[in-house]
């Protein structure tokens, strides 16, 4: 279960403040979406929960089954449970996506005292994992995301979260830059991942990707807060009347 | 306007009084003899360089060598070379230099292929050859290089590799070059490869020290490659005390419709200044030259080059990775030349490094020198610190931060290591890069930038 409490975050550098007291909670099992004009602070809400450096929190606490986050550096956030599908994948010339996945793998492993994974078991794993998210044997042979389509990238972050098996899967705009097959296919990625001890955070500007991952809950953000909180009919109502009630134009 | 002698510095005047010393017992004949007085001659008005020369602006040999050690003795295999050659193992031909002397007992010439001739530098230099000065002599580029004079005056021994018409080597020919002292000495070898048409070979050269004193070295290696010849030069200085001084110089002359291929790496090796005089003496020619430089504590790297369009339709491509950490020095300087009628030259040079704390840094100066009207050269220099989006993405994928940081440095040095053809090599040069990552990553050191 992931609750944040009266979350208060601010850029580093900066003294621009993006998340004003933002309380919200996702239990064991549930899918919540996010949804808010640009600007709303959606990202940052993602990036701050995966352990960016890049903000500096005033206030409040993430947990994570009971655990504050906010101490933890990225890789142990991961290690606990929490896997953020990025916006835009990051490419990484001269790492080979295979070499990536083994190591992740093997890092989340050994942070929870487990033993490395032998190298046909993760062959295995990898194999069955992209047959069913439709990724070519090929792709996994080039360098991490790079010359990589936008459907791509995203496809590889959904393997990510298949093999990786977290807790708390947060997409960050995933439907963005997807083309109508592209988004089927993920979304179908996704829903296989549903289960009973495993949450999902999906942030979208529409209610397009909601009818392919259909949430138990929605959430309305804006100015950095959670303002209206309702089930999957919040999104179509949304869809229809804007942003504009809840104080932005969209 | 006033004459000014300059001072000669402690170091040079010993250099003067060991050239006196020993050129009577140098190897070489009358026009050896000649080209040596000729090269010290021009030593001597120059002095060592220093940093008011634009070729050695970052490396001032002059103030990094307050002394000037002894010559090297006679290269004893210590107990220390054997352990290091043992550890190398190498298979195939190999080629050892203990203290710049050749070393035939230690070296498998028994590994000759048909068709490659191996001699010690001495024997060659003491036979007359025609062309042997031009051999010695090197691309035109060169002639004015003081520490190239050095080496030409007093360099003892080395290796002198012929390689016949249309041979094709399958397996490298690897010039093993071992320091061996307990005590500060100085080193002075070249070894000399003539790769005739149409020959295939990779050579490759390692420097290290196997004895606890740091050396003084001066090299050089002299290629001179035929038409249609494809050559690949790898070359790995490692495993040398922080104190050590060494100058490297590289000269090619590439034939018509050849390709020559260099590649270094240079990691835990002291100060290294490695100096590339190449020159394509015919058409249609390729030529790369690459290297990975992987700096820490007080370390010291310089990469100067020059390539030389000398005639049209030329092909040069280079490409240098530097990452810097602690308060090491990482230099670049690449000229590449094209002369007025070397037209449809076709050159592309780059420089990328990373820094990986405050303290580290790195010069880099391309110049493009172009005096033909129809070319395409272009050239990229970059300092930059490790991509925080990218840590972060492998961060939140469950990968430690050194562990992090590691991937994303070993993938920086293979873009460049990827270029060398042979397998065997690149496994051999990601292996010693991933050493060198790894003995960070067990310091628990991670960029502070």
């Amino acid at each position: 279960m992931l609750e944040i409490r009266n979350l208060t975050v601010k850029i580093a550098d900066e003294d621009k403040q993006i998340l004003n007291g933002l309380n919200l909670t996702v239990n064991d099992g549930e899918v919540a979406a996010i949804m808010g004009p640009n600007g709303s602070g959606k990202s940052t809400l993602s990036y701050v929960i995966a352990g960016k450096e890049d903000y500096e929190v005033l206030d409040g606490e993430i947990l994570l089954n009971g655990e504050n986050v906010l101490e933890m550096e990225a890789d142990a956030r991961a290690a606990a449970g929490i896997f953020l599908a990025f916006q835009y994948p990051l490419e990484i010339p001269g790492v080979a996506t295979m070499t990536f996945l083994k190591a992740a793998m093997n890092a989340q492993r050994k942070a929870r005292g487990e033993d490395e994974l032998l190298t046909p078991d993760f062959i295995k794993q990898v194999n069955a994992a992209a047959d069913k998210l439709g990724i070519a044997k090929d792709m996994l042979r080039r360098p991490l995301n790079v010359g990589f389509s936008g459907g791509e990238k995203k496809r590889m972050e959904i393997l990510q979260m298949a093999l990786l098996s977290p807790s708390m899967c947060i997409l960050d705009e995933t439907d963005s830059g997807l083309d109508i097959d592209a988004l089927r296919i993920v979304a179908e990625g996704v829903n296989a991942l549903r289960a009973k001890n495993r949450s999902f955070l999906v942030i979208t500007h529409y209610q397009r990707l909601l009818d392919h991952i259909v949430p138990d809950t929605v959430h309305v953000m804006s100015k950095g807060r959670i303002v209206k909180t309702g089930g999957k009919e919040l999104a179509l109502e949304l869809e229809k009347s804007g942003y504009a009630a809840y104080g932005e134009a969209a | 306007m006033a004459i000014v002698t300059p001072l000669k510095t402690a170091a040079e005047q010993q250099l003067v009084q060991q050239y006196a010393d020993s050129k009577a017992a140098l190897p070489g004949g009358p026009a050896v003899r000649a080209l040596r007085e000729q090269a010290f001659a021009g030593f001597e008005a120059r002095g060592l360089p220093h940093r008011r020369l634009e070729s050695w602006r970052y490396t001032d040999l002059r103030a990094l060598l307050r002394e000037a050690r002894p010559l090297a003795g006679a290269g004893v295999a210590t107990a220390a070379v054997e352990a290091r050659l043992a550890a190398l193992g190498l298979e195939g031909l190999r080629l050892v230099l203990v203290d710049g002397i050749f070393a035939p007992d230690l070296s498998s010439l028994d590994a000759i292929p048909e068709g490659v001739s191996v001699q010690s530098l001495a024997e060659a230099l003491a036979a007359p050859r025609e062309g042997l000065d031009r051999v010695l002599s090197g691309p035109s580029v060169a002639a004015d290089d003081a520490g190239l004079m050095l080496n030409t005056a007093l360099m003892r021994d080395g290796v002198f590799i012929e390689i016949a018409e249309g041979r094709e080597l399958a397996q490298p020919i690897v010039i093993v070059s071992l320091a061996s002292g307990e005590e500060e000495r100085a080193v002075f070898h070249r070894s000399v490869v003539l790769a005739a048409q149409g020959s295939r070979a990779t050579i490759v050269e390692v420097s290290e020290a196997a004895g606890a004193a740091a050396q003084q070295i001066n090299a050089a290696i002299v290629f001179e490659t035929g038409e249609e010849s494809e050559i690949q030069h790898v070359r790995i200085v490692t495993r040398q005390q922080a104190a050590t001084v060494e100058v490297q110089s590289l000269l090619a002359t590439v034939g018509a419709q050849a390709k020559f291929d260099s590649f270094a790496l240079v990691a835990n090796a002291g100060t290294v200044r490695q100096q590339h005089f190449i020159r394509f003496a015919g058409e249609h020619s390729e030529i790369g030259l690459r290297g990975v430089n992987l700096l820490g504590g007080a370390q010291h790297s310089d990469v100067t080059l020059v390539v030389d369009h000398e005639v049209p339709h030329g092909t040069s491509r280079e490409l240098f990775k530097t990452i810097a950490g602690g308060q090491s020095t990482g230099v670049f300087q690449g000229k590449v030349i094209v002369r007025p009628h070397a037209q449809k030259t076709d050159g592309g040079m780059k420089s990328n490094a990373l820094l990986l704390n405050d303290g580290a840094t790195m010069y880099n100066k391309p110049e493009l020198e172009i005096f033909a009207d129809d070319v395409v050269c272009g050239h990229g220099a970059t300092v930059a610190q490790i991509d925080g989006e990218q840590l972060f993405y492998l961060m939140a994928r469950g990968l430690p931060r050194p562990q992090a940081e590691a991937l994303v440095l070993q993938a920086f040095a293979g873009e460049a290591v990827a270029f060398v053809a042979d397998e065997n090599l690149r496994d051999w040069l990601m292996r010693e890069v991933e050493a060198w990552l790894k003995a960070r990553e067990a310091a628990s050191e991670v960029s502070t930038v």
